[in-house]
Parts: C-alpha cells; structure tokens; sequence
C-alpha cells in the first residue's frame, strides 16, 4: 500500500494528464463552437448602421423583433418547413423500401448494395450539377420526358423548391439506405419466422414485426434526415442565386443567413437568423423525442 | 471489392430464398417472385443511378450533341476533350490538391483529438470528468450554420482568409468522433489495463500501444466518416475561400464552372466526374468502415 501522499501526488498527476488530452479538442469546441454560438445572443441586440464605419448601435430586443416578423423571414421560414417536410419523409422512405428490397442474400445483392449506397458520396456541388444539367430547359432529360413548366423549372416559383428538394433526397438516399440496412439486418430472423408460422402474410409481418423492431433505426434516421434537412442550402447557391426569379420562394434558412452575412453586412441580424435556425433544429428534435420516440420500441 | 463486402449489411441467410444444390427447386410461384423483386431492385438501381451515369454520358458528348432528342443514352463515340479541359481551364487540379491537404489535415487532427479526449474519458480520472463529456455531447447540438456569423469574424481577426488554417482549424475536433473513440476504448477489458499496469505501462505508452492498436475498426471508420464530410465540404469553404485560388476547394471549383462558362455544360459535367471520382474510389475500397461510420452506435 502506497502511502497516502504519494497516492494524493498520484491522482493529481492523473487529474491533470486527464485535462492534458481533453485540451485540444475542448480549444477547438470553445473558440468555434462555444463561442460563436454564445455571441449570437449579444450580437442579436447590436444594429450594424447603414454606412460602414459607423460603430454598431444598441437596440435591445427591437431588432430581434423586427427579423422574426419580416416577411423575407417568414418567407424563409416557410420554404425551409416545407423543404423539411418534402426531403425527410421522401429520403427515409426511399432507404428504407431500398433496404427492404435488398435484404435478401440473393446473386448480385453485393452490387445492388453497392450501387444503392452510392449517393454517400456525392456532394452539394456534385448534386446541384448533375441535377441543374437534368433540369435544364434546353439539353434536359426532364424537359424531354415533358416535365417542362415555363418559366423553367429552377426559376419557377412554384417548382423550383420541389426541384432542389428532389437533389436533396437524392444525396440522402446513399446514408438513409446504409442506416435502414444495418438496422435490418439486426432484426432477428427467428421472429419474423415465428410470426410466418403463426400464419401471418408477408404485408403482416412487414408492418406488425419488421416495422416496431426496426423502429429506433428509423427514430435515428429521422432525427439524422432532419438536421441534414435544416442544413441544405448549396444547390440553391449553385442553381439559383438570389438574383433569380424564384428566390423568395427557396431562400432556405441557411442561404438567408450566408447572405445576410455577406450581401447586406449585418451580422446583428444574421444573429437573430441563426438563434431562430438554432431553436427550429431543436424544437423539431425535441418534438421528435418527446412524441415519437414514444412510439419507439427498444427490444429489452 | 472483397466477395464479403456486403455481408455487413443485411448478412442474415433466409432459409426461405438461400437453396441448396439437392433441394426441390421453387415452386413457381416463388420463381415469379423471385423476377418481381430482381425488377424491383433493377428499377430501384436504375433511378440512383441515371443522374450519374447519364452526366458520365453527357461529359463524352461533343456540346451539339447534348441538345440531341431524343438525348443519346449512350456515347457512342466518347470524346475525352472536356476532361483535360476542367483540369486546366477550371484549375480543377489545383482544387483537387487543395481539397486533398484540407481532408488530410481535418483527418488526421480529428483522429488525433478524438483519440485523446476519448481515451482520458474513457480510462483517465480526473474531476469534472462527466461534465465535461456532457458539454463535448453539447457540440452535436449545434449545427455548424449557427455558429457561421461569428467564426467568419474570427476567421477575418485572425487573418486566416484564403489559408488551410482557416478552412481546417474549426475543425479540428469533433464531438461524434470522440464519442465513438471513447465508446470503442470502453470496450477493452478492465483486466487488460490494470496488467498493463503492472508491467509498468503508463497511459500514454498503453494508449499508444494497447488502447489505440484494439480500437482500430473505430477509428477506420472515424477516418472514412470525416473523410467524406471533409471532402463534401461547401459552406465553410465558400465563406472563407472567397478570393484564394491556392486554397479554393474542388466544390467551390465545381459552382465556379458551372457559374462562369454557362455555355460550357460538357466541361462542368466532366468537372463533376473528376470530383466525385476519388469518392467512388473510397467507397468501392472502404464500404464496411463506412457502412460502421454512418450508422455510429446507433445500430447494433
């Protein structure tokens, strides 16, 4: 047995070899996680004035007020709901059909697989080019197969959100397949099989076993798909741009803070937008837990 | 790909559909089924599959066939002039480096934090320990975008525009990371540990040689996982490589081609080839870290 001292020097030594390692990462998490998002809040209540130069004036909560009942944010606001809307339920559903239909050890699943999962590695841009050129009014497929609304598509007030939301799907498909097949494949064969003997159709047991057992992967895949949702903004900057037409009508939250940062200047209410962002991604997942995760069965 | 490279997901044999040689052969009705579901993976391929394979195409036709209708599926004469031209016109081979020193630094810092901080949380005590977890849990609360206003600030007071510190530092740590870390760490056996003591090992010497070596499938698919998001990168490198050919990313690349050269469809297409093909690469050779990575420990 060491002496209590010695074992005292000991435990402080460990303590500060603990602190030692978690440093790195904590510096990084304080000065471009903690930080900023702390600033928001003091940056909401300052007005950066209309000629540059000029220190930036106190205003309190008015300016706050102001960005939350402007109709370009409520605008924003609107689009990005229903682009949320339109890419969760579209790219969890498309994983999980793609993931049922593939999970079955059958000749050539291995490339099905493959070919299923590969969206993981597309990109915003790589999404947004492929798709802008498909979408195009002149060399298009889509105008082709008559899918051909004038203005055309990507500066069509009513089509242009459905159109980026599309893309957006399309680039989730790869994770949201990857998610819904790992999860299949851990629901137990014996289970389903009991419930065929028992004499339940396959629909049965699809919905009534497959489904429950698989429902916290799909309670992951929700909340993933939800923030990958509220972040997208790319293809509208590549496609778009807020010179189009159809702007007001895909401005998502995320473009309208980039460009309330670098277009109008005014990062007082570029904070107010970020706070606003902030609260939607959590409100919609603490909703998510608090009333469908109930409905989550976690085996025992 | 290995012949076993699928078996991660959805591995489970199906009595039903796996026949043995010896076996009566399927009814027909079975066989039916058998040809439904093939159509309906067939199907499903075809639709994840067309937007890429059909800008394949597009990028190997001459500019006055791609208004052709109907549009060629297939090139028939494959031209490969646009590639050599998106690798110099676009500096796509400059972008291309750029955004391979931006991964590997992101990569490798990463990997290095996370190891640290998941290791002194997992085996290292020191006060605070669990608070501490808590606020590194606490990053994954808050998307990046709503930290943007701030960091761009800090990015400019630190004169890091257009440099790799700016587009790798505020990244350089990450929450998810060392949460799969310290989850994998946790996983080795007390026992071990406290032999390792006794032979006179010190917490670097079995971290480095014993924690980190049995905790390699974690972090292969840390480095897969923050490869692809590296990569795929686009907002933080649109805000702070707004002016620095020399540091500007493939995906920055991608809008600029697509941005200038309107008329230029073919040279963007195969711009989008180029990029997205070190990523193909990756997934065809790295499937299962991948498949382990983005499914995190949410799916047993």
């Amino acid at each position: 047995m060491l002496p209590a001292r010695s074992r005292r020097v000991r435990a402080v030594r460990e303590a500060a070899l603990g602190y030692l390692l978690v440093l790195p990462a904590l510096a990084v998490f304080g000065v471009f996680v903690f930080y900023p998002f702390a600033q928001n809040f003091r940056l909401a209540l300052y007005e950066t004035p209309p000629y540059p130069g000029l220190p930036s004036r106190y205003v309190g909560l008015h300016q706050v007020g102001q960005v939350l009942t402007s109709s370009s944010f409520l605008q924003s606001l609107g689009a990005t709901l229903l682009f949320v809307v339109i890419v969760v339920p579209a790219g969890l559903l498309g994983g999980l059909l793609l993931a049922v239909a593939a999970h079955r050890r059958l000749r050539g699943m291995t490339v099905y697989r493959l070919v299923f999962s590969s969206t993981v590695v597309s990109s915003v841009a790589v999404s947004a080019l492929v798709f802008g050129t498909l979408m195009d009014p002149v060399v298009g497929l889509l105008p082709w197969l008559g899918l051909n609304p004038s203005p055309p598509i990507l500066q069509n007030t009513t089509w242009a959100l459905p159109a980026i939301a599309v893309m957006a799907v399309w680039q989730f498909l790869g994770l949201a397949f990857v998610v819904m097949s790992a999860g299949l494949s851990a629901v137990p064969e014996e289970v389903l099989e009991a419930a065929r003997v028992d004499g339940a159709s396959e629909r049965t047991v699809f919905w009534r076993v497959t489904v429950p057992l698989l429902s916290p992967t799909i309670f992951f895949g929700l909340v993933v798909a939800t923030i990958y949702a509220f972040g997208t903004f790319g293809q509208v900057d590549i496609l778009i741009g807020y010179s189009n037409a159809a702007f007001e009508h895909v401005n998502l939250l995320v473009y309208d803070i980039l460009n309330t940062i670098q277009v109008t200047k005014t990062p007082g209410q570029a904070a107010v937008l970020s706070i606003a962002l902030f609260v939607l991604t959590l409100g919609v997942t603490l909703v998510q837990l608090r009333f469908i995760e109930r409905r989550v069965h976690y085996g025992s | 790909m290995g012949p076993d490279a699928g078996v991660e997901v959805g591995g489970d044999l199906h009595p039903q559909v796996a026949r043995r040689p010896g076996r009566p052969r399927p009814r027909p009705g079975r066989r039916w089924r058998l040809a439904v579901r093939y159509a309906l993976l067939t199907l499903g391929a075809v639709v994840v599959l067309a937007p890429l394979y059909l800008t394949v195409v597009n990028s190997l036709l001459p500019p006055s066939a791609l208004a052709e209708r109907p549009p060629p599926f297939f090139p028939l004469h494959p031209r490969w002039h646009d590639y050599p031209v998106a690798w110099s016109q676009g500096h796509l081979g400059v972008y291309l480096r750029n955004s391979a020193i931006q991964t590997v630094i992101i990569v490798c810092g990463q990997l290095v934090t996370s190891v640290l901080a998941g290791y002194a949380f997992a085996f290292v005590r020191f006060p605070f320990r669990r608070v501490l977890f808590v606020v590194f849990l606490a990053t994954l609360m808050i998307p990046f975008e709503v930290t943007l206003v701030t960091n761009t600030q800090t990015i400019s007071s630190l004169g890091w525009y257009n440099t790799f510190e700016g587009l790798a530092v505020p990244f350089l740590a990450t929450g998810f990371g060392t949460f799969l870390v310290r989850q994998a760490f946790l996983q080795i056996p007390r026992d071990l540990r406290e032999a390792a003591t006794l032979d006179g090992y010190g917490h670097l010497r079995f971290m480095l040689r014993v924690a980190v070596p049995l905790a390699r499938p974690a972090l292969a698919a840390l480095g897969v996982f923050s490869f692809l998001a590296a990569w795929n990168q686009y907002l933080w490198p649109l805000v702070v490589t707004g002016s620095g050919d020399n540091v500007r990313t493939v995906q920055i690349g991608l809008k600029l081609l697509q941005g200038t050269q309107v008329s230029h469809t073919d040279v963007a297409l195969a711009g989008t080839v180029i990029a997205v093909a070190p990523l193909v690469v990756l997934l065809v050779a790295f499937q299962k870290q991948l498949v382990r990575s983005l499914t995190g420990g949410a799916v047993k």
